[in-house]
């Protein structure tokens, strides 16, 4: 391999430099009729599962094709989007919020076209490239973050739980069956890249053993100081060790104290929590951002805890099934899942969704756990 | 001919949805081949490394990427992510691993040409892997070594003219739902706005200075559909004042069942025929709908929840006194549970012909505040939750308002001030011996 310059000159890096310019605008990217019309949109309508048909007040009309996709994607594959989108939707298109993929086109036809053209497309192993869907009230894709592909601190995979959740969901992917949309996150660890504390299912990594400690290392990689002040509940403390006849500094941990969140392992490389037994996930529920009919809520824990069980992680995705469908079957038309809950109480969510309520699932984390126990003679036998 | 086993990732490649696996494969076998002759700048064999290295995770059930080091371009403090590999012996090829973050353009639409650009340059320099996009909304580009950084930066800004995008504890890249571009319910320029703030605080972005990370995602309406009310230290969240524009005809037309009602979006099911007073006049959150062959709403009681509106979006519009809502201190539950954003201005016009000041001056406010009194690695939320939302709304320089809180206080502990207290403070204690004896 010979090193390739792209001009940069390591020894006067001012140089010719660039900084500080920020996004390219998002105007130079917007499909002809989306500039148009920009602002001035009347109304839209879901045509069939994953083709949305907006209309401007001007009567200019776009038909909107939406895919899914692994978030994770290789230049191959994004080269092919880009072939698609030449081909199809004039060398435009769009990621939403939720690593779906949108081809603008202009014709009821033509998105039913592309629609079967994407459909069609598979990679050897079976599986799709771009399914269609992702509308309405189904399951669209999930927002995830790195886990064992590329993070440090995860208590288990993102993209493989995810995988294994879409193709248990998929036909909620491709219909529109469900009582009201249904978002699923994941995230790998307690920080939450992926923000999963506000999503209808919520998939979470965690870890159950406190931090192991690396003592002869601890005092040369870290401040110790940082990790104590970092621990939330005040489980670190500042140590002296005796290890093969020497004295090292380092910390001690309360281990009963430990709520596990990897926080001081954030800030020190010498308190890792990673276990093969330990860690798992927790599933969470009734989460929702928007504002519409109720108030945006915090996602539940009703499942403490699943091991991890790579590649397809059977129990995490039974308990997701069978949550999903018991609200399916249950919930009143327009009714988010934590809506439902709410509606039915939670003694009833985890009756009807055959979950065990353990006392795991009675917080007791400072002052948030106090508003969620109940305070009231109102309960359902 | 792969280059390490692995036989728990190959399961992963049936079933219906997108195969990440596959998909690394094929960029994989794209590189051994190299069909185009290039003169690849970090290990060719990275893909089957990271596949490597996988599977080892998913037999062991642990992660075996190391703590980042502190990596970037000279001048920047975020923007790259460091990143090794615990068995760089085993995986050479994704020993050095770094995750560089570039900045998308707002609502994230592209052309071939800028995508394609972007490739060009992860082709060349990088393991040819990305996540479209991060979970704050930038394009994350997955695993180069140390030597390329200054040179993938130096493409992208001169060829690409685009910039890297936000880490550290900075201001994180800003992101918009896709707004006035495709969204009849966009009460304002989510997206003009995005990116003009992006541009101002370049500074903020590359450059940590704060406590902690700082968010700013911007949702044109109360939909929220970039959940900025959840994940943004800052939300911008689109709302209005006067009454929804209501289409009587339309209104009949849903009711007659010749438009099918959330426009088609439970079309996968029989729910029965459309009832309006059952779907849209019950289920209204403050009651202020009524219905008798006219749909009626009392403007003043509503909430502005979006409910009626989607479900009828040909009969019912958005009003046109438009502007947004701010809330401050959403969060994950790190450190101390999770957090929803708290309404700090119900209200603001979003006015680019003044270049967006108003809103520029309380996120200064905001800032200095926090920055003033923020812990180490403490979220504007948690400062927020120490020092009380009142201290908040004065640093932020806003009027208090009813509408700031769900309901007043349940305790009596309030923090007077001297200075709210007739006569002060300061009192004699000989002056109150006077009139009560020890
Ligand atoms: C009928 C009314 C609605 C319309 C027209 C609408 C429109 C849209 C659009 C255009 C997007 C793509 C946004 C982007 O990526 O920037 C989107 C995504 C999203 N919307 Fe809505 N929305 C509606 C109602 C809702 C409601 C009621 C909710 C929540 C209860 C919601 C939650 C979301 C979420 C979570 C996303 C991200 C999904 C994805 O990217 O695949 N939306 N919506
Ligand atoms: C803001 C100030 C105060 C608060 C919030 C407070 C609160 C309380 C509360 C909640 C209790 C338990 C009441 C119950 O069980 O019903 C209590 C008990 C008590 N407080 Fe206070 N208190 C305050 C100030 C004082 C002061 C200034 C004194 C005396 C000079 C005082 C003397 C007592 C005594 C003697 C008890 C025990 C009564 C018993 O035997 O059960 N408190 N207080
Ligand atoms: S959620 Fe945790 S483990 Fe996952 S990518 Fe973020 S920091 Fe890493
Ligand atoms: S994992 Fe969290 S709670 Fe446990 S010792 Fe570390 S910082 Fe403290
Ligand atoms: S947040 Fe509102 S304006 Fe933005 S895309 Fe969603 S529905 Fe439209
Ligand atoms: S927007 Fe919500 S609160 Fe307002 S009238 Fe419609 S349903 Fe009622």
């Amino acid at each position: 391999m010979a090193f390739i310059s792209s001009g940069y000159n390591p020894d006067k890096p001012m140089e010719g430099r660039v900084s500080d310019i920020g996004p390219r605008h998002f105007g130079e990217y917007l499909p002809p009729v989306i500039k148009a019309n920009f602002g001035k949109w009347d109304y839209h309508e879901i045509i069939e599962p994953g083709i949305l048909l907006h209309v401007a007040q001007s009567g200019d009309k776009t038909y909107t094709v939406r895919a899914g996709t692994a978030r994770l994607m290789s230049v191959t594959h994004l080269r092919e989007i880009c072939a698609i989108a030449d081909k199809f939707s004039g060398g435009y298109v769009r990621f939403t919020t939720r690593n779906n993929l949108e081809f603008q086109v202009e014709t009821e036809e033509a998105a039913k076209e592309l629609k079967k053209y994407l459909n069609d497309q598979k990679f050897p192993g079976g599986a799709h490239k771009f399914p269609v869907g992702g509308t309405g009230a189904g399951v669209t894709n999930i927002v995830h973050t790195q886990g064992w592909v590329h993070c440090h601190t995860p208590a288990t995979d993102a993209s493989g739980t995810v995988k294994a959740t879409m193709d248990v969901v998929f036909d909620d992917f491709t219909n529109m069956k469900l009582p009201a949309p249904v978002r699923i996150s994941m995230a790998c660890c307690l920080n939450m890249c992926g923000a999963v504390h506000c999503s209808d299912i919520a998939i979470l990594g965690i870890h159950r053993k406190p931090p192991l400690i690396d003592h002869k290392y601890l005092d040369n990689l870290c401040e110790i100081p940082l990790a104590v002040a970092a621990c939330p509940t005040g489980a670190v403390r500042p140590s002296k060790v005796e290890v093969d006849g020497e004295t090292y500094k380092t910390v001690a941990i309360k281990e009963e104290r430990c709520m596990f969140c990897g926080n001081c392992y954030t800030m020190c490389p010498s308190l890792p929590l990673s276990d093969g037994e330990g860690d798992g996930i927790a599933i969470m529920v009734g989460g929702k951002i928007s504002n519409r009919i109720t108030k945006p809520a915090f996602s539940k824990v009703v499942v403490p805890y699943v091991p991890n069980e790579p590649p397809r992680w059977p129990t995490m995705t039974k308990v997701i099934k069978k949550i999903l469908d018991t609200y399916a079957a249950d919930a009143n038309k327009y009714e988010r899942l934590g809506d439902w809950a709410n509606r039915i109480g939670w003694e009833r969510f985890f009756e009807k969704c055959d979950l065990p309520f353990t006392e795991h699932l009675i917080d007791d984390f400072r002052d948030p756990a106090y508003y969620t126990w109940r305070q009231t003679t109102q309960f359902k036998w | 001919m792969a280059k390490h086993k692995t036989p728990l990732l190959d399961q992963l490649e049936s079933g219906p949805w997108p195969s990440f696996v596959s998909d690394i494969k094929q960029e994989a076998d794209a590189r051994a081949k190299n069909e185009k002759g290039l003169d690849y700048q970090i290990p060719v064999d990275c893909p089957d490394d990271l596949l490597g290295v996988l599977e080892m995770s998913y037999t062991d059930g642990e992660t075996h990427w190391k703590h980042g080091g502190i990596v970037g371009v000279f001048g920047y403090g975020g923007g790259v992510i460091g990143r090794y590999c615990d068995q760089p012996q085993m995986f050479p090829g994704v020993a050095h691993f770094h995750t560089v973050r570039v900045a998308q353009p707002n609502g994230k639409w592209y052309n071939t040409k800028l995508l394609n650009g972007l490739m060009d340059i992860w082709e060349l320099r990088g393991s040819g892997l990305t996540n479209m996009h991060g979970a704050t909304g930038d394009i994350v580009f997955l695993g180069t070594t140390t030597p390329q950084l200054e040179e993938i930066f130096w493409e992208l800004t001169h060829g690409l003219e685009i910039d890297l995008g936000g880490s550290g504890s900075n201001l994180r890249t800003p992101a918009t739902c896709l707004g006035m571009s495709r969204c009849e319910y966009a009460c304002y320029d989510s997206q003009e706005l995005c990116y003009n703030l992006t541009q101002e605080y370049q500074d903020e972005l590359h450059r940590p200075a704060f406590p902690y990370k700082f968010k700013f995602k911007f949702d044109g309406c109360p939909n929220g559909c970039v959940a900025a009310i959840a994940r943004s230290d800052l939300s911008f969240i689109g709302t209005w004042k006067d009454p929804i524009k209501v289409d009587q005809e339309a209104v009949a037309a849903y009711v007659g069942g010749e438009i099918a009602p959330n426009a088609g979006a439970h079309a996968g099911r029989d729910w029965g025929k459309f009832d309006i007073q059952k779907e849209v006049v019950d289920l209204c959150p403050s009651k202020c709908i009524s219905y008798d062959g006219k749909l009626t709403i009392d403007h003043k009681e509503c909430v502005r929840c979006m409910h009626c509106i989607n479900t009828m979006p040909r009969a019912l519009h958005i009003g046109d006194e438009r502007g947004c809502s701010i809330l401050c201190g959403a969060k994950a539950p790190i450190l101390d549970g999770p957090q929803m954003g708290s309404l700090l201005v119900p209200f603001i016009e979003v006015n680019k012909d003044d270049d967006y000041q108003a809103i520029k001056d309380i996120i200064e406010n905001v800032w200095d505040w926090w920055m003033e009194e923020g812990k180490n690695r403490e979220r504007i939320g948690e400062t927020m939750k120490r020092l009380g939302m009142a201290a908040l709304i004065d640093a932020a320089g806003v009027p208090v308002d009813a509408r700031q809180v769900q309901e007043p206080r349940h305790n009596p502990y309030i923090f007077w001030k001297a200075e709210d207290v007739e006569g002060g403070w300061d009192r004699d204690i000989n002056e109150f011996r006077k009139r009560h004896q020890r």
